[in-house]
């Protein structure tokens, strides 16, 4: 017997006895809101979740300790008393010479990372001067055309004390090779270099669509930059295996889950074939994920990702190394989530969003800013969500304690699910196999594009809220200020590179190519010539032409539905 | 149904992406639902630039064209498409949506584009001002009538890269 709130003493009840007494005259009078209550991704949720969600459910398999295999609870002993996560904001935009005064006035104020935006021509292996990159020459990233633009993004940056974060992927062995290239100049030996490069070619397939060739020479490109790496840029993390963007296109967090370690799957196991040992190379993968609204299941979902990752590295690819099965993460918020309609409403979204990477133990984090539906951001409102952060890591106390959720019956069981979940579509993916030949079947691009029409008939029919677009609307909406780029970045960026097609020394350029055209037909690891063409100042556009030969082009052909 | 009187046959719509971005979710979620609701649709593929998209059109000789633009470029790619059309001596009614913000829709309107659908706007919509707006082109072109309805057409093209339904 024990006091209830009203001090009279009262018998324990079982939950049956609970529902049965209490809960369904109260369901009798007033039904609930909704008949089910599901989460952003339509996984059921329970009124209440009890010890008996947990039924035989054993922490030290599940949870473990933080730093500890599966890792569930973290992926460090300390966490965010030890180090707070990295607060790195991704920007670029119009000229290198643009982007490189924004880089040094980051780093002037204490910043210690960079994070590079590419512009659409870049990041589709074309020149600026190419007419499929006219009107969007460096306007949602920077334009870099040749090795001359690269030197510019980085001048008076010394490479040996920044990390950089590259976001690019079809064409990442161009950029990667350009980065080096800056780091010889620099006097910067490759071992000290230290950043991450996307470089996940196959999410591109699934969800972005910024692809140049197909997935399988794609495929030996990344193979081929990741062993040259594991021998000559040792502190460079090779590929960002990202959910991010299959999310943005309209995933369930569980199939972000399944797509994302499916590719990592599918990297990992390209690498093994090729003949490298998994302990070589795993340490320096690491994983980017969205960080959505439904506040719980992106927590649920960040602690199932370590948990699988460290399952299938220990069992499936029998790696010894720790840091082989620790799952690193980078997060952002989800852009997909912000509206247009009132748009100063997204800053508590991002906030939310924001939060529950951090309970999910993420070990960094982009904040998208409010104005980013409607172009690239403002300086002031950049600032607003580098503050979001700042204000959950030191006001809020949530970085006091390490996975503060961990032993919740509803967050442990939901994580459970989502692992579940995951792994049956990974099975599926197996059966097909692997992610190359599921992809080229359409399975991971038909399940996004079903998830996000089920999502958009949801908010047709009012089943899942958007505030401000399918309730609480106004008649206008606030205006604000958008970032504009100058209308002369185009013109002085085709002249940049006019420039130096006619400086650079065309023997050296021809051959250059003709060399990395005989690696790619011969098979030869890649990145030496890469590094050789650039050098050469060969172009992103020249060097992504020379590569269709002998590996072909990817295109969308057109569907009749 | 939406049909054309004289010869039964559906409203053939093109849903165009044009430019080099990869947000292909919008488009998608509109080509389903047109077809859903009754109309023929058919889906460019993503990085097309306005020549192909214009291409197609006559190739499929479609009723409407609607273009999905999130990247910002659609002041010089609206007109542009709209202006090739009228090189090639078809007026086919342009429509579309993305992220464009309001100021620049008078402009687009006044370029020729029918209407521009913004974030947020449902897609019942969009398919109840396809069925007030759009009118079968030519009734009279022979090669539409009957239109081939074989297993080939529900799928891709050439079925190589992008997925089936």
């Amino acid at each position: 017997m024990k006091p209830n709130g009203t001090g009279v003493l009262t018998r324990r009840r079982t939950r049956r006895e609970w529902e049965e007494e209490s809960l369904n005259p109260v369901l009798k009078k007033s039904p609930e809101r909704m008949q089910e209550f599901t989460t952003l991704s339509g996984v059921p949720v329970e009124r209440l979740a009890t010890p008996e969600n947990l039924e035989g459910w054993d922490p030290g398999e599940k949870l473990s300790l933080p730093g500890e295999y599966p890792f569930t609870r973290g992926p460090h002993p300390t966490m965010y008393r030890g180090r707070l996560w990295t607060m790195r904001q991704f920007s670029g935009f119009g000229t290198a010479r643009d982007t490189n005064r924004r880089y040094r006035y980051l780093l002037d104020h204490g910043q210690t990372g960079l994070s590079v935006a590419f512009d659409m021509p870049t990041l589709m292996g074309l020149d600026s001067d190419d007419p499929r990159s006219e009107g969007e020459v460096g306007r949602e990233g920077v334009a870099i055309d040749t090795l001359a633009d690269m030197e510019t993004l980085f001048h008076e940056i010394p490479l040996s004390s920044v990390s950089t974060s590259m976001t690019i992927n079809a064409p990442a062995a161009v950029l990667l090779a350009m980065y080096l290239a800056v780091a010889r100049k620099q006097g910067v030996p490759w071992p000290q270099v230290r950043g991450t490069i996307q470089n996940d070619i196959l999410k591109e397939y699934i969800a972005q669509k910024e692809w140049i060739f197909p997935p399988r020479p794609s495929l030996r490109i990344i193979v081929d930059m990741i062993a040259f790496c594991t021998r000559q840029v040792p502190l460079w993390n090779t590929v960002s295996i990202s959910g991010y963007h299959i999310r943005e296109a309209g995933s369930t967090a569980a199939q972000e889950l399944a797509f994302t370690l499916a590719d990592g799957i599918g990297y990992v196991q390209a690498c093994v074939e090729a003949g490298q040992n998994v302990d070589d190379f795993a340490p320096r993968l690491s994983f980017f994920f969205n960080a959505h609204s439904d506040f719980f299941e992106e927590i649920a979902k960040f602690r199932a990702a370590r948990r699988i990752w460290a399952k299938v590295m220990r069992e499936r690819f029998r790696a010894k190394d720790p840091r082989s099965w620790m799952l690193r993460t980078h997060a952002q918020t989800a852009g997909c989530s912000l509206t247009a309609q009132q748009p100063h409403n997204n800053i508590v979204r991002v906030a939310l969003q924001a939060l529950s990477a951090v309970l999910g133990g993420t070990q960094s984090l982009h904040t998208n800013s409010m104005d980013e539906t409607l172009g690239l951001p403002t300086e002031k409102a950049v600032t607003i969500a580098l503050r979001t952060q700042q204000i959950l890591a030191e006001e809020s106390g949530v970085a006091s304690t390490i996975d503060p959720l961990g032993g919740s019956y509803f967050v442990e069981s939901l994580t459970d699910t989502l692992e579940k979940e995951a792994l049956s579509l990974i099975a599926s993916i197996d059966r097909m196999g692997g992610i190359v030949a599921a992809i080229e079947q359409g399975f991971p691009q038909r399940e996004i594009a079903e998830a996000s029409f089920r999502y958009q008939q949801q908010l047709e029919r009012e089943e899942k809220i958007m505030v401000g677009v399918n309730r609480y609307r106004e008649g206008t909406d606030a205006r604000i200020d958008v970032l504009k780029i100058p209308a002369t970045v185009e013109p002085t960026q085709i002249r940049h590179l006019k420039q130096v097609r006619k400086r650079r020394n065309p023997i050296a350029h021809r051959n250059a190519l003709e060399e990395l055209l005989r690696c790619a037909k011969a098979g030869e690891n890649l990145m030496p010539a890469m590094v050789n063409a650039v050098e050469a100042y060969a172009s992103v556009g020249e060097i992504c032409t020379t590569l269709k030969a002998p590996f072909g082009e990817y295109r969308e052909e057109k569907t009749y539905f | 149904m939406p049909m054309n009187p004289s010869t039964g046959a559906r409203l053939r719509l093109l849903v165009g992406k044009v430019g080099l971005d990869g947000h292909d979710r919008g488009a998608k979620i509109i080509a389903r639902a047109l077809r859903d609701a009754g109309f023929e649709v058919i889906y460019t593929g993503l990085h097309q630039t306005p020549e192909m998209v214009v291409a197609t059109a006559l190739q499929e000789d479609v009723d409407a064209v609607s273009l999905s633009i999130l990247s910002g470029a659609h002041n010089t790619l609206f007109p542009r498409v709209i202006e090739l059309l009228k090189k090639a001596g078809v007026a086919v009614p342009v429509f579309g949506g993305g992220i464009i913000p309001e100021e620049d829709i008078p402009r687009l309107r006044k370029a020729g584009v029918k209407a521009v659908f913004t974030p947020g706007t449902s897609t019942q919509e969009v398919i109840d001002w396809v069925k007030t707006h759009i009118r079968p082109r030519n009734e009279a072109t022979p090669s539409r009538s009957p239109r081939p309805q074989s297993a080939a057409r529900r799928g891709t093209a050439r079925g190589r890269k992008t997925p089936r339904r």
